[in-house]
């Protein structure tokens, strides 16, 4: 994937021999905005960004996905509702469902194609105050045991921006209490809760755990100087450094 | 031509926070005799010929699989109007 240096350098800030040769393949539908982003969050964890483009119908030798945030369709339907057949998701859902689970990141826009896709429980619809929110926001990790959170420490406070107007999380009772039950709830939202989302819900896992979706943006806190001023700034770096340890780790 | 009209509305249980929003806006006009209002969609299928009983269960099967989703939506209506 070209990048335009448009901040300077991408220079990864663990590079390790071992995770450059790692491929994080980076899906762009029509309407996608966060594509470069993600790419670049992935170059500064270390890996090599793949470009996907949503009719493609391989995922080549990516070892995982990340589906960035935007509009795609410009949300037309519903949310990720029309994406969620592009001829590459039917890829990467047999993929994170296949034997091998191919490890998945939906975020924003990606998280709701997710939920669309089945590979994520519940779905979202606006936010409770009906208007399009656009701050820096404190999750708590829940969960340090996915593929995309086990560089995190569990209950970490961490603050990353958060950009939507479709951002309310809901699922029937009986999904929540599976969900909080097998430790599937991966991040809440902390101080206050910027959507009505259920029972304060973030972000949320498979049962596996190699596909996590949220609706904050970890990509766009992942250089110091240009993330959210609260913290570090770069604390959503950690999805992407876990999955690279996630994959180093299974070459061993 | 004739047309499938599908209509979809969001899950009773489900808070609709649109049509609490234009439930609110109501009576600022002087309608005052709504308590409530729930916001869905009509969608309409345009055919090029007759509406075959295959073509209405293919109508159907788009409702439930595209047109709505499962976990916040029901299919409603699913009609033929013919033009």
């Amino acid at each position: 994937m070209t990048e335009l240096p448009l901040i300077g350098e991408a220079v990864a800030v663990a590079a390790h021999p071992q995770l450059a040769g790692a491929r994080i393949g980076v899906v762009t539908f029509p309407g996608t905005l966060d594509d470069r982003d993600a790419a670049r969050a992935v170059r500064l964890a270390g890996a090599t960004p793949v470009a996907l483009w949503h009719a493609d119908t391989s995922l080549g030798d990516v070892d995982a996905v990340v589906i960035p945030g935007g509009f795609s369709y410009g949300d037309y339907l519903r949310a990720g509702a029309i994406s969620r057949f592009a001829p590459l998701m039917a890829k990467v859902i047999d993929a994170a469902n296949s034997d091998a689970k191919l490890p998945v990141l939906g975020i924003c826009n990606g998280f709701q194609i997710l939920t669309e896709s089945h590979l994520l429980p519940g779905s979202m619809i606006k936010n409770d105050h009906l208007k399009f929110l656009c701050r820096d926001q404190v999750l708590r990790v829940e969960n340090n045991t996915t593929d995309w959170t086990r560089d995190y420490a569990l209950g970490q406070e961490i603050t990353v921006p958060l950009k939507n107007q479709d951002g309310q999380y809901i699922a029937d009772e009986k999904t929540l209490d599976a969900l909080e039950a097998e430790g599937r709830v991966v991040f809440r939202y902390v101080g206050w809760n910027p959507n009505g989302s259920r029972r304060d819900i973030a972000g949320i896992s498979n049962a596996a755990g190699n596909v996590v979706g949220l609706m904050p943006h970890p990509e766009h806190a992942v250089e110091a100087g240009f993330g959210p001023e609260e913290g570090s700034g770069t604390e959503g770096l950690g999805f992407f450094t876990s999955v690279l340890n996630k994959i180093v780790g299974d070459n061993k | 031509m004739p047309r499938i009209v599908v209509d979809v509305m969001p899950k009773p249980e489900i808070l609709d926070p649109q049509g609490k929003a234009i439930v609110g806006a109501l009576p600022r006009l002087g309608f005052t005799a709504f308590s409530s209002v729930r916001q869905g969609k009509r969608f309409e299928l345009t055919v090029d010929g007759e509406v075959t009983e295959e073509i209405l269960a293919q109508a159907r099967n788009a409702a439930e699989t595209l047109l709505s989703n499962p976990v916040i939506e029901d299919v409603v209506n699913v009609e033929v109007v013919e033009a």
